[in-house]
């Protein structure tokens, strides 16, 4: 018992046993993850491996089929929608696109959980909004309304609207993809900082070799439903494995061939009637 | 066989289509008197819905009042009947015009803006976004609405009669010299309040229900793609027309 509440508050998410079908297509099959808190964590992995469908699962967005997610002490998968909505209270989620409303300016989009969850005065609304726009560096942006902003503007508002509740964690899906080389340095700096400042967990979805590597402290390598490889940049750097060495170098053939299994080409380009 | 198959599934579809929208309905329900408690977002919402729809409705309710007027002149002058040109013109207006062609109209206006703005929500994750800010969007985002277009239609419904007898008084007096007070007086003597009055008044308020449902249930499970939301906002006039004249005949048969 010692040694699971240990583990317990050791790791912030624990997945055991994941099972997550989609049609017939197994997702995952049997996958084991451990989430340290207090940490920066990188989920990577090729196009389509399912690591979004992974922090869905993480955030109860989606349910898996069979295994244990346990968020913060809690079995994601069993709890009903309003302990699921007290949890979500903890976390923040960044999404791909932001996700910003559209209807409301950067201020009010940051204001939104603090006028749906708590019932500050509008004082300390405007002060706490102020603050959080600061932290990433759009204090002076407050009056925008998001069609004026940029992509790196929109996913920086994204990321004060989602610590405005100052969530313990934090899950950023792709958050690198589709940012100029500026917005993307930016991006990288504010993660580090929002989670050592805030004390927070940081997962990142992301194939983005490079930024992740310069930005987590372990990541866990996924592909065809199975942890690959974990550990430190460095240690995934250094690994052995082919696969591994072709994804973490973007190599275009290797394990993970060139070419979408076809049939022959000669016999697919003489066969008219072939699609 | 084929064709016995294929009814089979149509029938099945459209059931499945009611059951759905029902339990959505029930679901809406459960969550109204929790909704009351905030009356901004909904007092917001019924000027986007019922605000915005009056220069549509009171064009349109002057118009239809001044075809009935000119028509109903029309054809009363042949009996030497004019006099009741006013009951002619509020009963039409009352019983059936009124809470139909605004129902219609409000399906077109509102109904379509509301399932595309929720669809489009939906589309760009923004109701996904919610959810992970641990907010229902049923609840933040769709209750006020239905609300509020359940709140607007009767209000909606009531300015176009006004306009409309407006517009028959003007034809028929103004223009045809129908007199003035034979008008007023035959309105006065043959309308009745419980029976004329109030049917148009449950009937503004089950289309109210039916359109604003049926809006927000399209936006709410609309695909979330481009493609999707127009179909969403297709089917949104669509169901609406045929559920306000259905639901039209089925009232008319209950109350009169």
């Amino acid at each position: 018992m010692a040694s699971d509440a240990h583990k317990n508050n050791a790791n912030v998410i624990e997945i055991t046993g994941l099972r997550y079908r989609r049609g017939e297509k197994h997702i995952f099959d049997g996958l084991n993850v451990e989430i340290p808190r207090g940490k920066v964590t990188a989920i990577m992995g090729p196009s389509g491996t399912g690591k979004t469908t992974l922090l869905r699962i993480m955030t109860g967005q989606a349910l898996p089929d069979r295994g244990r997610v346990i968020v913060d002490g809690k079995n994601v998968p069993h709890l009903s929608t309003d302990e699921l909505f007290e949890l979500r209270k903890q976390m923040g989620f960044l999404f791909q696109n932001g996700a910003l409303f559209t209807d409301y300016s950067v201020f009010e989009n940051v204001a939104f959980p603090l006028r749906e969850h708590t019932r500050l005065p509008e004082s300390l609304i405007r002060h706490i909004v102020l603050m959080k726009l600061q932290a990433v560096g759009l204090r002076g942006a407050f009056n925008l309304m998001p069609a004026e902003l940029s992509g790196g503007m929109a996913r920086r508002v994204a990321l004060a609207r989602a610590i405005a509740l100052d969530p313990k964690i934090i899950f950023y899906d792709e958050p690198f993809t589709g940012l100029d080389p500026i917005s993307m340095g930016v991006i990288v700096r504010l993660i580090r900082v929002l989670n050592d400042s805030l004390g927070l967990t940081s997962i990142i979805v992301s194939h983005d070799v490079e930024e992740v590597s310069s930005v987590s402290d372990q990541s866990y390598l996924i592909s065809d439903g199975k942890v690959v490889a974990y550990g430190t940049p460095k240690e995934l750097e250094e690994n052995k494995s082919a696969w591994v060495r072709q994804f973490m170098k973007g190599l275009s053939d290797g394990p993970v061939p060139f070419h979408y299994p076809a049939p022959d080409i000669g016999v697919q380009l003489l066969d008219g009637e072939s699609n | 066989m084929g064709l016995l198959r294929e009814m089979y599934y149509i029938v099945l579809g459209i059931l499945e289509m009611l059951g759905a929208t029902g339990l959505f309905l029930i679901h809406l329900i459960r969550y109204t008197p929790q909704a009351l408690r905030r009356p901004s977002l909904i007092f917001q919402q019924v000027f986007n819905i019922g605000a915005m729809s009056l220069v549509l409705i009171m064009v349109s309710g002057l118009f239809v009042g001044m075809v009935l007027g000119l028509q109903g002149y029309n054809t009363l002058s042949k009996y030497a009947s004019t006099a009741a040109l006013g009951t002619l013109v509020a009963l039409s207006l009352l019983r059936e015009l009124g809470p139909v062609i605004t129902a219609l109209l409000y399906s077109g206006r509102a109904g379509t803006a509301l399932t595309s703005e929720i669809g489009l929500m939906k589309a760009t994750e923004q109701l996904g976004g919610m959810e992970m800010m641990a907010v229902d969007p049923v609840r933040r985002i769709v209750v006020p609405r239905f609300i509020a277009g359940v709140i607007s239609m009767p209000l909606l419904v009531g300015i176009f009669n006004a306009v409309g007898l407006l517009g028959g008084y003007l034809v028929g007096v103004k223009l045809m010299h129908v007199d003035m007070g034979s008008f007023w007086a035959q309105i006065h003597t043959h309308v009745d309040l419980r029976e004329d009055f109030m049917s148009g008044f449950i009937k503004s308020i089950v289309f109210g229900i039916a359109t604003t449902l049926i809006a927000v249930f399209e936006g709410y499970y609309a695909q979330p793609t481009a493609e999707g939301v127009s179909r969403a906002t297709t089917r949104t006039v669509v169901n609406s027309a045929l559920a306000v004249l259905a639901l039209d005949y089925l009232l008319t048969a209950v109350m009169f």
